[in-house]
């Protein structure tokens, strides 16, 4: 009974000298960023130099004195491409970590599943990738491109500039490509395009037998119009369909192949010579000649101690995405995301072309569009561009029922699902 | 490499030699000059010209420096702006002047800068080099160059076919020669001309050919057809249902090939499982993993020979039948011999091993897909009509898979560590009374069927994207093949893995490639319920037990 006690006490003393000599929890100090990028599975090929690019923005911001006179740091999870993991994380990042902003996702799905953590929690999300439209969140900003910043632009060069008469939509099966493809079947069928010469096929992640598919795109390509793919191929399925394209001697004059999920990262570990000559559209290319966009690819490349790293579309996104929030921040004085929300709207920050992108009330920004070759060393060469930026709408004009809705953030509506025609506000539409 | 290369500048030279002497043009040095010097200008439609400029000029340089430009292998010299041919080879970048075919020597590739086309460009380059390709001296690249104008006869592409016709001897390329004028004819206000036409095109299967027949039975709003002579109209009618019948024959052809291509790569992909499973029982769940191991041995032999693409995937078959086999009975001496007769258990721990070697490469390579390039003489299909034509990798991948299997037959049938394996297999307890040592048999017979794995995974490189995840792709498939040919029977596993290949295919082109996947799952699934045991069911008191 003695001995107890003493250890009783032993352990107690214990306690409390640790807690005594532990440091005092003191209010942070440093102002934290969440980055919620894959780094294992399916997607890491492409996220993971997302989350290098933050690091590395980061990192340049606090060199430069930081934000509101604290240090930024970094808190990085990984997802892992688990689609409810994303949320799972999101959630630790917001209550746990209490970060300020989270900059991270990329599938659609992945967003998809963290939109109701971050509305339940009141956080900020800033997303860099290119999707389908059809949703404005409070609490999210997209800079990535909408369907009008992408999509339609390219279908739009593909008519006019190549006179294509027949469609081939070719998606993988999920929600971006899906959408992205209703929108442009309708907006085709609204240029006058009749249904049979729209073909549309959907496969799965990683599909990797094209024979059936490219020998159909074939046949449908020899009935004496000219005919174009618009590739919302995502991920690694990519290769196997054009290598495939090359071995049946689909070449890029014959039946070219416009991608909106090809970019320099994507390229960058293949052999590009069955794809030289094919096209993607994008907003941003690493070989745009300004001079804003060689000091970010030598900050980049010093960054990242590897001269052979490339830079793409999603990492200008997060460049302007970043920029935006921390001018907001420097405006608002402070991070609360209620109080950042307000000030972000109308911001402007440099993008990487030598424009500026602003924040507009739907939470898109404005961005140019470009369509560029892809060459034997991997990079693109534009071959057409819009003259202006375009503002980007988050719900597209050619579906009727998006058509009639409207986003505002502003005082004006404050609401992101605003139905103009019964003058209603809905909640958030996923 | 510079002297090959050399030497194939001058042959081409030598064929435009040929060309210029029999055509009856006049040489035009000074357009030659002219339409190399527009190809410096930085604007496309410049140089779009200047490639007419080219192919008209007459000079025997003209086809080396258009053929050279297609290939990106045209480059500007900084400085005195000299238009040259280059190649890089083992001695450096060895350059001959565009203009007269002067070897200049081998030089740093700083100083040159390539010259850039865009599609428009390369669509006039492959019109301008077919025309001048008429004159071939090979007569398949004459009949590739006809074919190639198919799509776009114009009027003095029309007239250069009638000309070359004439001095024209090889039965192929005058029948596609004469294919061309006939698409040209159907356009004749003549009738004769255009009966003669439909007569010649009936025999075509070429897609043009049914395209431009097809545009003559097109109804207008009034429902009268484009062509209005009724003769015609039958002739052309019938023409096209004769067409229409031969492209389905052909296409059902095709579609079998894709489904015998995929299906090879299935039995490949479920053979060495067959092994594992079907003669030891042990459900190997890293037996994709094992086929990762495989593709990533060939990625490393690729590395290993940078100079020998060609021959590197002879060197890689062994070097992956060899590391995936060890690795194969690692597993199998670390793991499963612990768990023999506990199927359940070696499930969980395959699963276990799988998730381990998938992160062990995702640390010791990156999660990144790695490149594994395809030989040349593996690229490219093999046109057997203007219907049918047959992808080289996939039919050397068949040649490979069945050989793969002959001799796994034959080893198990005619060796005697097979006998040793089928007596393990068939009655454990008497082989060991036989002194067999049943112990070291299940070690080879796992590092058997782990080092074909390894060879699928050899035939998967070429096929599809090595990465961490290849195994993942594959496992299921693998487990359909051998649950449906029946387990432990290699027959089974090749009738199973056919026809669910040649299935799929079939089902494809109406489901869809997703639908045409969850079909065959559950066609399998009911399959299964009536014939448990599989298509070819093991016998004997032994498999009963």
């Amino acid at each position: 009974m003695r001995t107890t006690m003493r250890i009783h006490a032993l352990v107690a003393a214990t306690l409390a000298a640790s807690l005594w000599l532990a440091p005092p929890a003191r209010a942070a100090d440093t102002i934290k960023v969440g980055i919620l990028h894959s780094l294992s599975g399916t997607m890491a090929i492409s996220e993971t130099t997302l989350k290098d690019t933050m690091l590395m923005l980061i990192d340049e911001q606090n060199k430069k004195g930081g934000l509101l006179g604290k240090q930024l740091e970094a808190v990085v999870v990984d997802p892992a491409s688990n689609w409810p993991l994303f949320a799972e994380k999101a959630r630790q990042l917001l209550e746990k970590d209490k970060v300020a902003a989270v900059f991270g996702c990329w599938t659609s799905v992945s967003r998809k599943s963290v939109l109701p953590v971050f509305e339940e929690l009141n956080g900020l999300l800033f997303y860099p990738v290119q999707y389908e439209g059809e949703e404005s969140s409070k609490n999210v900003f997209y800079t990535g491109a909408a369907p009008n910043q992408q999509a339609i632009p390219a279908v739009d060069y593909l008519m006019n500039d190549l006179k294509v008469k027949r469609w081939v939509l070719a998606g993988t099966d999920y929600v971006y490509p899906r959408t992205t493809n209703k929108i442009l079947e309708a907006y085709l069928k609204a240029k006058g395009v009749a249904s049979d010469d729209i073909m549309i096929n959907y496969t799965p992640f990683g599909h990797s037998d094209w024979q059936s598919i490219v020998a159909d795109i074939k046949k449908f390509g020899s009935a004496g119009k000219k005919t174009a793919v618009v590739s919302t191929i995502n991920g690694d399925a990519n290769v196997p369909f054009y290598k495939e394209l090359g071995n049946q001697g689909v070449s890029a004059s014959d039946i070219p192949v416009v991608a909106f999920s090809v970019g320099e990262e994507e390229l960058s570990g293949i052999d590009t010579k069955p794809l030289v000559g094919h096209l993607a559209a994008w907003n941003y290319f690493m070989s745009i000649d300004a001079p804003i966009n060689k000091e970010f690819i030598k900050t980049w490349h010093a960054f990242i101690k590897n001269p052979k790293r490339v830079t793409n579309d999603p990492m200008e996104a997060h460049f302007i995405g970043f920029n935006m929030w921390v001018k907001a921040v420097t405006k608002a004085g402070t991070t609360d995301p209620t109080a950042v929300q307000k000030a972000i709207l109308g911001v402007e920050a440099p993008n990487l072309s030598g424009g500026m992108a602003k924040m507009l009330n739907n939470h898109h920004i404005t961005k140019p569009v470009l369509i560029g070759e892809i060459q034997e060393d991997g990079q693109f060469a534009t071959v057409w561009k819009t003259d202006s930026l375009v503002p980007g709408d988050a719900w597209s004009d050619y579906l009727p029922d998006s058509k009639i809705i409207e986003a505002d953030w502003s005082d004006k509506l404050n609401c992101g699902n605003y139905n103009t025609v019964t003058k209603k506000c809905s909640g958030q539409n996923y | 490499m510079g002297v090959q290369f050399r030497s194939l500048v001058i042959a081409c030279a030598m064929v435009f030699e040929m060309l210029h002497a029999s055509a009856p043009g006049w040489a035009d040095a000074g357009a030659l000059a002219a339409g190399l010097a527009g190809l410096r200008s930085s604007d496309f439609q410049v140089r779009a010209r200047s490639i007419e400029q080219i192919a008209e000029s007459g000079e025997a340089q003209a086809y080396a420096a258009l053929s050279a430009l297609l290939d990106g292998r045209l480059y500007v010299r900084q400085g005195d702006e000299a238009v040259v041919i280059g190649s890089e080879g083992s001695s450096g970048f060895a350059a001959v002047d565009a203009l007269t075919g002067a070897d200049l020597g081998t030089a740093d590739k700083v100083d040159f800068k390539k010259v850039v086309i865009n599609n428009q460009m390369r669509g006039a380059l492959r019109i301008a080099l077919a025309r001048l390709s008429l004159h071939a001296p090979d007569a398949s690249a004459r009949r590739d160059a006809v074919d190639s104008l198919f799509g776009s006869l114009s009027s003095e592409t029309i007239d250069l076919v009638r000309e070359a016709l004439t001095s024209e001897r090889d039965e192929g390329v005058r029948r596609a020669m004469q294919t061309a004028l006939a698409l040209a004819d159907i356009a004749s206000p003549d009738r004769d001309d255009r009966r003669r036409a439909v007569e010649t095109l009936s025999h075509s299967l070429h897609a043009e050919a049914r395209t431009r027949l097809a545009g003559l039975l097109e109804t207008d709003a009034e429902g009268k057809t484009r062509e209005r002579d009724p003769e015609v109209v039958q002739a052309a009618a019938s023409a096209l249902e004769h067409i229409d019948r031969m492209r389905a024959m052909y296409g059902v052809v095709e579609t079998v090939f894709f489904g015998l291509s995929l299906g090879f790569v299935l039995v490949l992909a479920g053979t060495g499982l067959a092994i594992t499973f079907g003669v030891m029982g042990v459900i190997n769940m890293a037996h994709g993993e094992l086929m990762m191991l495989g593709a990533y041995a060939t990625w490393l032999v690729q590395e290993a020979m940078p100079g020998h693409l060609e021959v590197s995937l002879f060197a890689a078959i062994p070097f992956a039948f060899v590391v995936s086999a060890l690795a194969g009975i690692a597993i199998e001496r670390g793991v499963v011999s612990f768990l023999y007769g506990r199927p359940l258990e070696t499930l969980l721990a395959t699963f276990g091993v799988s998730l381990v070697l998938q992160q062990g490469v995702r640390t010791i390579f990156s999660p990144l897909n790695r490149a594994v390039a395809t030989p040349a003489w593996m690229s490219g299909q093999l046109v057997v009509n203007g219907a049918l034509a047959i992808n080289y990798n996939r039919l050397y991948i068949i040649v490979f898979s069945i050989a793969v299997f002959l001799a796994l037959v034959a080893l198990l049938r005619f060796t005697r560590m097979g006998l040793q394996v089928r007596a393990v297999a068939q009655n454990r307890a008497m082989a060991r009374a036989m002194g067999v040592r049943a112990g070291w048999i299940d070690a080879v017979t796992f590092g058997l069927g782990s080092g074909v794995a390894g060879l699928a995974g050899v035939a998967l490189s070429q096929l599809t994207n090595v990465g961490p995840n290849l195994g993942q792709s594959y496992i299921v498939d693998s487990f359909m093949v051998v649950v449906f040919g029946g387990v432990g029977n290699l027959w089974g596993t090749l009738v199973g893995g056919l026809s669910l290949g040649i299935a799929n295919k079939f089902l494809e082109p109406y489901a869809g490639a997703v639908l045409a996947k969850i079909l065959v799952l559950i066609f399998i699934i009911l399959f299964i319920q009536r014939r448990p045991r599989g298509l070819f069911p093991q016998r004997g008191r032994a498999a009963e037990a």
